[in-house]
């Protein structure tokens, strides 16, 4: 019994556990020792702000960037066997929009998994990507050049691109930075779809105010974790200062 | 020009400008989308004084010690950049353009020291080749194509860029869509599990195998413009990346052949004596192609069809 119970911990079936992450540009930690487990079939806000490591933790955590130390695992097994359970949404403005490619064609990247170097693309799989561009609002837009959309368009068309992916693991940076109204509404509405189907979202988010309305968990990170679990426990006064320290001002009031 | 000068004089050296400028460009499509334009560039300054060296110690020009040249120049200036970056505390950029500059001047100084200059290697050479020494003596005709004793004399640079540009070609279309997606967005193509640092590397490696070859043929000024040229008027034709590399593939083809053809009659229908390098104008024709793209491309910046 004792032992089932050690082994039970050593392994986290979670869709993503983290173990004493560290990720350091130059000799500055960005990322030090942090333990997260993210709860299937939640959303899930990382917070903290500017410089708090936010983007990296998620990089560190699909080897992105190379961690100093640290071990991560998805639903239980190596990162690496679990990849094409995982889709990731990287920031917009992380790529070149300027890029010869229509929007189909990026979108169709996202079933690289399925179609491997050489195969063949079949009509179903045209039709999964046109789905999933229909689901974010954005199936008129299918041969339009990249370059040519807004940035809450591109944002979509990204958020299309790991819809495509078929994932149970949907891990998103910054997915509200710099879109408009419109595109937020349509972007948390296919988030919170996917959490009602059993999927499970994970996004760095830089809104505190809508962090309640928006998600179900939320973790607080500057540097090292604050705190992690349901919104309401997390994004508490003392929590919030440890995390902001004195640039927490406006952020405080919108709570 | 009768057919059988044309096949003698003519043909070899416009294949191999063709197969040269098209090796070039195919790789140069995807590191120009990376930024790293300006790689072929490199490669064809730093490797100079490598291939000098498997000259000076083979004392014939040959594919293999030229590439093991080429590739230990390449190496050399890597452990270089690094060490001035350290020591010296300064940005990499700085520390390459120190050491690519550098290196192919020492290549230049060792070529005119050494024996090498006036036998077959020289600066000339170095920089713009030598498309029109290429002849196939035993080219009598079109009938020579197929006849094996004819084809036997073809000059050797012919086979070994045909080689090389076949090369390319099956990397670029084997890998296309790793290629594709890991030069559009890296992280993403990391979290799907593809070799990203290997990719890059790999592309490096082909663009520098076929700056060797087509330096050797057709010499350095023609390396750098076939890299950049081609891919760069291309963007402004399309706004897709198959379509991109089709209409580079078509503009590498058209400037080595028009530039082939205007360096060799051009100056005579303007009444002039003699001939001019066909590197230089191939080079240049590509640049004028370019310069037509930038000012009547459809899908330059800011004028695509919205």
């Amino acid at each position: 019994m004792a032992l089932e119970l050690v082994r039970e911990k050593l392994i986290d079936q979670n869709p993503l556990a983290i173990r004493g992450l560290t990720v350091s540009y130059a000799e500055k930690p960005a990322v030090f020792s942090v333990d997260v487990s993210y709860r299937a079939g939640q959303m899930t806000a990382i917070v903290g702000p500017n410089g708090a490591g936010k983007s990296t933790l998620l990089k560190a955590a699909l080897g992105i960037v190379r961690p100093i130390s640290g071990r991560v695992t998805a639903f239980g097994a190596p990162l690496d066997r679990a990849r094409a359970r995982i889709a990731y949404v990287p920031q917009r403005a992380s790529v070149d929009w300027e890029f010869p490619a229509r929007v189909i064609d990026v979108v169709m990247m996202g079933l690289y998994r399925d179609l491997g170097l050489l195969g063949r693309v079949r009509p179903h799989h045209r039709a999964r990507a046109m789905q999933s561009l229909a689901r974010v609002g954005m199936e008129s837009f299918a041969t339009r050049q990249i370059g040519q959309l807004s940035g809450g368009q591109q944002q979509r068309v990204f958020l299309a691109r790991a819809l495509a992916q078929g994932a149970d693991l949907y891990l998103l940076d910054e997915p509200f930075a710099g879109v408009d109204a419109a595109t937020e509404r349509a972007i948390i509405g296919v988030l919170k779809g996917l959490r009602d189907d059993g999927k499970t979202v994970v996004a760095v988010h830089h809104d505190l105010a809508t962090v309640p309305a928006y998600f179900d968990r939320a973790f607080l990170l500057n540097i090292t974790a604050i705190a992690e679990g349901p919104v309401a426990e997390v994004m508490t006064e003392a929590n919030l200062r440890a995390a902001y320290g004195g640039r927490l001002g406006p952020a405080r009031q919108a709570v | 020009m009768t057919g059988a000068e044309f096949v003698m004089i003519s043909l070899v050296p416009l294949v191999i400008g063709v197969l040269a400028a098209i090796a070039c460009a195919l790789p140069g499509n995807f590191l120009l989308l990376r930024r790293q334009a300006l790689i072929g560039d490199a490669i064809s300054h730093v490797v100079l004084p490598g291939i000098v060296v498997a000259f000076l110690l083979s004392g014939r020009v040959a594919a293999v010690p030229m590439m093991l040249g080429a590739g230990g120049a390449a190496l050399v200036s890597v452990a270089l950049i690094e060490a001035i970056r350290r020591l010296g505390r300064i940005e990499p950029g700085a520390a390459m353009g120190v050491v690519f500059t550098a290196m192919f001047a020492g290549g230049v100084l060792l070529l005119e020291q050494s024996a090498a200059s006036g036998v077959h290697l020289d600066v000339q050479h170095a920089l713009y080749g030598n498309l029109e020494s290429l002849i196939w003596l035993d080219g009598h005709g079109w009938g020579a194509l197929v006849d094996r004793e004819a084809l036997r004399g073809l000059p050797p640079e012919l086979a070994r860029m045909a080689l090389v540009t076949l090369a390319v070609a099956l990397f670029t279309g084997l890998l296309w869509r790793a290629l594709v997606i890991s030069t559009f967005d890296e992280g993403f193509a990391r979290t799907l599990g593809l070799p990203v640092r290997a990719l890059s590397l790999a592309l490096v490696a082909v663009a520098a195998m076929a700056a060797v070859a087509a330096f050797d043929a057709v010499g350095s000024i023609i390396v750098i413009a076939m890299f950049i040229c081609p891919p760069a008027a291309a963007r402004l034709m399309t706004d897709r990346m198959g379509g991109q590399v089709a209409w580079s593939l078509g503009f590498a083809t058209l400037s080595a052949v028009l530039g082939y053809v205007l360096a060799g009659y051009g100056p005579l229908w303007l009444g002039h004596q003699s001939a001019v390098s066909a590197a230089g104008m191939i080079a240049t024709v590509s640049g004028l192609i370019l310069a037509l793209a930038a000012l009547f491309g459809p899908r330059r910046r800011g004028v695509a069809a919205v």
